[in-house]
């Protein structure tokens, strides 16, 4: 989207770069195409390994590496999905719902609320603008664990803790300086000329905003939404802290790593456990990886 | 610090004296923001108790979410709506300098609840005892910077945050430099499997390892773990790797150099695409090999973006406790500060330690914030 660097002044960087080198291609490729293919399958490796686990039977696990199953691949014996079953029965059917109702408010609950503060940071004139926003670029960066302290002693003192809207708000209050920082980039970067025809035609704000501004930037309210998506689903901390280990409570994280910490004992159970935690965020990601995509290089690259 | 909220209730809440003067405004327009100013308390009502039922712990899970997810975010909407009709029958000078207050308003609401209260007072926490009940001083700082334990934890998260950073850039780097080289549907294939851990959380990741590390002492049947069986292969003796000092920390780092790899690779990748391809072709004609054509004009093309990845990787290394709270809980000297800060304040309640190790992870990142804000600045100025 934005990707284009600007220190060197060019016309269109963007345009054709992958036709025109191909001249240059072919003496060097082999060595590139055996690194590349090396550190694929270092990065492969780990979790083709855990998902072979994760299939197979419990004794097995535990007696032999998830490579010797190469030597017979056929032999159904050694092939179960009693290890999802048993996991799903043992909690995780019951923190794959808690984490569902964890994220998804906690993806649109910030998403709301910053794009209506990002609007209003791109195109409307109040007292400390200026500052506000630079006092939120400079939020981005505070360390989760500086907020954890005083807000479960708040929590505590009003018997928030172990609920969803605890939960919920902590990870809105903690995704909003990245979501504000995002939405206000890409929603300054709308044509100026086109809100005030807007408001010139008797809009107001809001129904600029509804009807105009968050139309145009459906892009980068996806690419947030699944980056924040993926956050709340994958975090531990957060849940950790707000919702705690009771086993009604857990999320998905929660409860994986209650499962590791087990040891030798539930050595079988994990490979699947795992694999149940990751499914929906690997899903998610596989199918929107470009708005994922285009979203990080808008937040990080310079444009 | 809730004081956000409060401005913005305050500018909210005036509707009523003030009464209206009606010019654009129809017998319509009356209607609707008496409707609106009925939708308020209406959707606080619901917000209350829905909140009541979802704190019920017997209530039905799916409804539960259902719901949650419909007041999450009808209700979140519909509030603005409703609060944004009330100004509407504001005159127009003060419904104009109110407005702007009502759509930040509840952003720096959650910013300072969740973020700037809780900066202050961690804090002042710091200052006090375990329980957070008398102030002693920069004891809590002292025992950070003479107790071993959180020496090593500092050291180790030096560490982390010198090499994580360091060998995700460089592995992305490269990576993104050679397959820009192949076919466009290699590129594609081989660049989603080093993205894929993205998508993966850090519990995930570390219970990933563990058949990468599993450590069985010879004589105790075969080892499961990837790395032990090829070295029993090879003939030496299986080694516990997450117990092996000091390298134990070095194999921690490589699950989130796994992890973080594809993130700078994905971002340097579209910078390298950045890169003029007349600079690149002119280098080349003029003999440079590709090495030069790399170092010379690649890097320093792309330097900016460089620069943002690895302060954006460095901030997130730093935050990571996950990964040893899972593997190690910071045994053999595995701690990290993170790691640490949830530890002396969720395990062991001391949150004045807790809290210095948290000002301590905040006292690191200030350059890092400061490095932002001016480049924020700067690519204003350029607007």
């Amino acid at each position: 989207m934005t990707a284009t660097i600007d220190s060197i002044p060019t016309t269109d960087g963007t345009g054709t770069p992958t036709l025109a080198p191909a001249k240059h291609r072919r003496k060097s490729r082999f060595p590139i195409v055996l690194t590349v293919s090396v550190i694929a399958a270092i990065w492969t490796i780990p979790t083709l390994g855990l998902l072979i686990n994760s299939f197979r039977e419990p004794g097995d696990i535990r007696a032999a590496g998830w490579w010797t199953v190469f030597a017979s691949p056929f032999d159904t014996a050694q092939w179960t999905l009693d290890n999802y079953t048993r996991v799903l029965d043992d909690g995780f059917s019951n923190a794959f719902l808690n984490t569902l109702a964890v994220s998804i408010p906690a993806t649109i609950i910030p998403i709301t609320i910053a794009a209506f503060a990002a609007y209003a940071f791109a195109w409307m004139d109040f007292p400390g603008r200026n500052i506000l926003f630079i006092a939120v670029v400079g939020l981005m960066v505070v360390p989760l664990q500086m907020a954890l302290i005083p807000i479960l002693r708040v929590y505590t003192d009003y018997d928030l803790n172990g609920t969803y809207p605890a939960v919920w708000l902590a990870h809105a209050g903690f995704g909003l300086p990245l979501a504000v920082y995002l939405l206000r980039n890409y929603m300054g970067s709308l044509p100026s000329s086109m809100i005030e025809s807007a408001r010139i035609d008797g809009a107001d704000h809001f129904a600029i905003f509804t009807k105009l501004v968050v139309p145009l930037s459906v892009p980068v309210l996806a690419s947030f939404a699944i980056f924040q998506f993926l956050w709340t689903w994958n975090d531990y901390l957060v849940a950790l802290v707000f919702l705690g280990i009771e086993p009604k409570n857990r999320v998905l994280t929660v409860e994986l790593a209650d499962l590791a910490g087990r040891g030798e004992g539930a050595l079988n159970l994990l490979p699947a456990a795992a694999f149940v935690t990751m499914i929906l965020p690997l899903v998610v990601f596989f199918s929107l990886q470009r708005y994922f995509v285009r979203g990080l290089t808008a937040g990080s690259v310079k444009g | 610090m809730s004081q956000p909220l409060l401005v913005d209730e305050d500018n909210a809440e005036p509707t009523e004296p003030v009464e209206p003067v009606e010019q654009a405004y129809g017998v319509g327009a009356s209607v609707l923001s008496i409707g609106a100013a009925l939708v308020i308390p209406v959707i606080l009502v619901v917000f209350y108790f829905s909140f009541g039922f979802l704190k019920d712990e017997d209530g039905n899970k799916a409804l539960q979410v259902v719901i949650a997810i419909v007041v999450g975010t009808l209700g979140v909407l519909g509030l603005y709506w409703a609060t944004d009709q009330l100004i509407n029958r504001l005159p127009r000078p003060v419904a104009n300098a109110v407005r702007p207050f009502l759509f930040v308003g509840p952003a720096l609401a959650l910013l300072g609840f969740y973020l700037v209260y809780p900066a202050v007072n961690t804090l002042i926490l710091s200052f006090k005892d375990r329980r957070s009940e008398d102030f002693i001083g920069f004891d809590n700082f002292e025992r950070l910077f003479t107790e071993s334990q959180y020496q090593i934890g500092i050291r180790n998260s030096l560490l982390w945050v010198l090499i994580v950073p360091a060998a995700a850039l460089a592995i992305g780097l490269g990576f993104a430099t050679l397959v820009d080289k192949l076919g466009k549907r290699t590129e594609s294939i081989t660049k989603s499997i080093i993205f894929m851990p993205m998508a993966i959380s850090f519990v995930g990741a570390a219970v990933v390892f563990t058949f990468v590390y599993s450590f069985r002492p010879a004589g105790f049947g075969d080892q499961i773990g990837l790395l032990n069986a090829i070295k029993v292969g090879l003939g030496s003796d299986p080694v516990d790797w997450l117990a092996q000092e000091p390298w134990n920390n070095l194999y921690l780092m490589v699950i989130l150099i796994w992890l973080q790899t594809g993130f700078s690779m994905v971002i340097l990748s579209s910078a390298i695409k950045g890169v003029p391809i007349e600079l690149l072709e002119a280098a080349r004609i003029d003999g440079a090999s590709e090495w030069k054509v790399f170092t010379k004009i690649t890097i320093p093309t792309i330097k900016s973006t460089i620069v943002v990845v690895w302060t954006t990787v460095i901030i997130t290394v730093w935050k990571v406790f996950d990964i040893v709270w899972v593997t190690t809980g910071g045994r053999g000297n595995t701690q990290v500060v993170a790691q640490q800060m949830v530890q002396e304040f969720f395990t062991n309640r001391d949150n004045g330690v807790g809290a210095a190790l948290a000002v301590l992870m905040f006292i690191a990142v200030v350059p890092i914030l400061l490095i932002n804000v001016r480049r924020f600045k700067a690519e204003e100025a350029m607007r």
